[in-house]
């Protein structure tokens, strides 16, 4: 491969926050008509580092070259004049506008006339191989289709360097896929693409080149076609890890819960579930998967009693326990622990230390107007020494620890009150590898203990890996329950789409 | 290294956040703020045409100059004391109760019915029942605005904001006809109370200041060690954590909201039988509002609340002798007030932030 002009160069790029340093000496290269992946954990300075490049953040240290020029990047205008284009995780679009009036929001000059505006963007679709109908509103478009918007939104602006932060977070295996061949039609006009990314089957499958950084520090720069996953894992986290999760046999599996059709509420009002059945076993994990807000918060908040159901039922031992206060709940012999996908503004009180949060469900224990704080301390102390949670007191506010420490916070407050139904959402997100695997360790051990675990999953391969059967939802609607050791990654993604139904036959 | 053109380019500062400060930091920072608020207030004081030294002195002496100025300066620190605690209940609960001054004065109104027509009770029963009287009064005023909130998310500042202003004009409207005076020759005022009626007097100052001491002790207790107050905290904190907590969310918003009313009307019922002997428009005279400043400034911590009224008691004292001696209006304390508060709520942004400077890299570290 002939040697590119280089498009954007990072020279030792150094970024504090207080006493945390988020980038250390950063060296970074992308050349025209490459892909670049940024691997690294979260925490390692991925975000920090384009932040600066599109100029959201300055750096303290350090010099970036566009074409080889050094230049200074002080706000995102002067990061699109340089022809550089960020496309982040959170999209921000105009709901009510069109493609093509989102794409033209903003861009200096004289606004073109509507047909203008259309051939321009239909022009730019060809070019790149983007299908979008310029028409069409953004709050009636897929996610995919508002990644697209996105992106074309850069390249009306002359963007020939693009940066995409985690773009494949919110997509299904198929429209990963349709990303990637855009990315690579983007390389093939001479463009420069880095994406951002933790997930090491990606970084194999787009990539030329990939950039690893581990705690603000570039670690090394290398070509992926010398690399597999193993050894990019080793480099990201800095020692060799094993990638399998265990998965234990059920035993003793009994149904525990049954959902019958189960509709609920947004409370928007538009529909949350739509006629959902399932069951719940315990001994077994229950993998959840579908794209991001398919249904999967109200699911886990209206078992849990959060939220009130519309039509359905939730029966144990053919008694309903929808409308039913926790305590009649634990009356009727379940004890349910429900680990929320929104931590810290759910799960936990942020501003209080671990003391004060293990006391969130047991505060009202004990005679008398007063808390007693002392086996919530005990339990906290307990806590720290068996999950090895990082934290330098247990006083200390939970918002200063970690995010895989904050889980296991909330996770082990959760398993101590010894549930046999632990619904968890999201568990591992955010997490680094090592904690993760450590979630993945805690989850299988409730289930031989016997417990019956819901997970709510994102990651594909590994509600494959470590659930036992796993329910995709789409819409609101169960699209699918299958067996995890005998599905494969295709046919969950076209579930979660909508384009294939198959409802297991469930014995009861 | 970079072209001049380039470098131009580059803001002159930056802000960035930084690392929690300890408690040292940011009591430190805390003095230094009060530090400049006072050589601000100064500078003040110079611009119109007068010697600060001379007149901060005054304000000190005149607070303690005579075992009378102290207890004056106690009594101006009773109400604003126990209106800080009050609306500390509710921020407390991220409920901002700015109607301190209306659940005040109903709670002096509900005091004044007993005051005006039970004057002939036995002084104990009196004393107990007006106490009692004020706190409910306060405290229905208080649950009059968490009850719209709780029912149809109403806006809770709005809402006691203007509560206010409906509490003191039914005052005027008890003065002008139900509650006039008939020996006023015709002015619209309400009777002095009988001398049954006042409030007992302990060291030369009337017994509210023991109320006050309790009440600051009774708060901290509450908020600290009491399942109640640990509902506060979290429905404070996130009220989808609370929700998941199985806390009754509303439940705790209406019981805080009388409780934080029943404070205030206590302030207010001490107020007329202990200082004014009387109903008047002038009952709360903005110490409801003094109040939310001190709590804010004391960071909801009721021990700080008691020593900061005290400060804010020793201003409006002095003020009141710099007045008699300099002929300086005593809005002028109001100034000092003010700048107060804008130094100390402005160090608030340097507990999170700093400022990083052009070439000076790397400041934060």
């Amino acid at each position: 491969m002939e040697q590119q002009q280089s498009a954007i160069r990072c020279s030792g790029i150094t970024k504090t926050f207080g006493s945390v340093v988020a980038n250390d000496g950063i060296e970074l290269e992308v050349r025209y008509g490459e892909i670049l992946a940024l691997l690294g954990e979260n925490g390692s300075g991925k975000t920090t580092l384009m932040n600066m490049i599109s100029g959201i953040y300055h750096p303290d240290e350090g010099q970036i070259y566009v074409d080889d020029t050094p230049v200074s990047i002080a706000s995102p205008m002067d990061a699109q004049n340089l022809g550089i284009g960020m496309i982040h995780q959170h999209f921000k679009l105009v709901e009510v506008f069109s493609a093509m009036e989102n794409i033209v929001l903003g861009t200096p000059g004289k606004l073109p006339s509507k047909r203008e505006l259309r051939a321009q963007v239909r022009q730019l679709s060809l070019e790149y191989g983007l299908e979008i109908d310029p028409e069409k509103p953004v709050y009636e478009m897929s996610v995919s289709e508002k990644q697209t918007v996105e992106i074309l939104k850069v390249l009306y602006r002359g963007a020939k360097i693009l940066i995409l932060d985690e773009p494949t977070a919110v997509l299904t295996p198929q429209e990963t896929e349709k990303l990637f061949a855009i990315l690579r039609q983007m390389r093939a006009q001479g463009c420069a693409v880095i994406i951002i990314t933790h997930k090491l089957g990606e970084v194999l499958s787009i990539s030329d080149r990939v950039t690893i950084l581990r705690k603000g520090r570039t670690i090394s720069t290398v070509q992926t076609s010398q690399m597999d996953a193993a050894s990019l894992t080793e480099q990201m986290v800095g020692r060799s890890v094993s990638l399998s999760i265990r998965r234990p046999e059920p035993k003793n599996v009994q149904t525990i819960l049954q959902v019958v059709d189960l509709t609920v509420q947004k409370p928007d009002g538009s529909i949350g579930l739509d006629d959902v059945s399932f069951t719940i076993r315990s001994g077994e994990i229950l993998g959840v998967a579908g794209i991001a807000g398919s249904g999967q918060k109200e699911l886990c908040e209206t078992i849990a009693g959060l939220l009130p159901a519309k039509e359905g039922a939730v029966l144990y031992h053919k008694e309903n326990i929808l409308n039913k206060t926790p305590e009649q709940i634990i009356d009727l012999g379940i004890s349910m622990s429900f680990v929320p996908e929104d931590r810290l503004g759910m799960g936990l009180v942020a501003s209080m230390g671990m003391t004060d949060n293990m006391l969130l469900k047991s505060y009202r224990n004990g005679k008398g107007p007063f808390v007693n704080r002392a086996p919530a301390r005990e339990l906290a102390k307990k806590l720290v020494e068996k999950l090895s949670i990082v934290t330098p007191g247990v006083e200390t506010p939970v918002r200063l620890m970690s995010g895989g420490n904050v889980q296991k916070v909330l996770l082990g407050r959760e398993i101590e009150s010894q549930p046999n139904l632990l619904i968890t959402a999201y568990p591992v997100r955010g997490l680094d590898i090592h904690s993760s695997y450590t979630i993945y360790d805690l989850l299988n051990e409730q289930k031989e203990k016997g417990v019956a675990v819901v997970f709510i999953g994102e990651d594909l391969d590994v509600l494959l890996e470590l659930c036992d059967r796993i329910m995709v939802l789409c819409h609101g609607k169960v699209t699918g329950i299958v067996d995890a050791a005998s599905t494969t990654k295709e046919q969950i993604g076209l579930m979660m789409t909508g384009e294939m139904n198959q409802q297991e036959k469930e014995e009861q | 290294m970079t072209t001049s053109s380039n470098m131009s380019h580059e803001p002159l500062f930056h802000v960035v956040k930084h690392q929690e400060r300890s408690a040292v930091q940011v009591l430190l920072l805390r003095l230094v703020a009060v530090v400049c608020s006072i050589l601000a207030g100064g500078v003040f004081i110079w611009a119109i045409g007068y010697n600060p030294f001379a007149v901060y002195g005054t304000i000190l002496e005149g607070a303690f100059r005579s075992e009378m100025a102290i207890q004056a300066t106690v009594k101006f620190t009773i109400p604003m004391c126990i209106c800080a605690l009050a609306v500390t209940l509710a921020f407390k609960m991220k409920f901002w109760n700015v109607g301190g001054e209306g659940q005040l004065i109903v709670g002096a109104i509900f005091a004044s019915y007993f005051a005006l027509f039970c004057a002939d009770w036995n002084h104990w029963v009196l004393v107990v029942v007006m106490l009692v009287a004020g706190a409910v009064g306060g405290g229905l005023w208080g649950l009059l605005a968490a009850g719209f909130k709780v029912k149809f998310g109403t806006n809770e500042t709005l809402l006691t904001l203007m509560l206010n202003y409906i509490a003191l004009h039914i005052v005027s409207y008890l003065q002008a006809g139900p509650w006039r005076d008939p020996g006023a020759n015709g002015f619209s005022k309400i009777a002095r109370f009988a001398k049954n009626v006042a409030l007992d007097k302990v060291l030369g100052v009337h017994f509210g200041w023991i109320i006050m001491l309790v009440l600051v002790a009774a708060v901290w207790v509450y908020l600290k060690y009491t399942k109640q107050g640990y509902e506060i905290s979290v429905v404070g904190e996130s009220q989808d954590t609370a929700r998941y907590a199985g806390i009754h969310v509303k439940r705790v918003i209406l019981r805080t909201m009388f409780l934080s009313g029943a404070i205030a009307g206590i302030a207010g019922a001490c107020q007329v039988a202990g200082s004014d002997m009387t109903l008047s428009m002038g009952v709360a005279g903005g110490v409801g509002f003094t109040g939310i400043i001190i709590a804010w400034l004391c960071q909801l911590n009721p021990g700080m609340i008691l020593v900061v009224s005290f400060l804010f008691g020793v201003l409006e004292k002095g003020s009141s002798v710099v007045q008699s001696t300099f002929g300086l209006s005593s809005d002028c304390a109001d100034v000092l007030q003010g700048i107060i508060l804008f130094f100390i709520l402005g160090s608030e942004f340097f507990v999170r932030y700093s400022f990083v400077f052009r070439h000076k890299k790397g400041g934060a570290r």
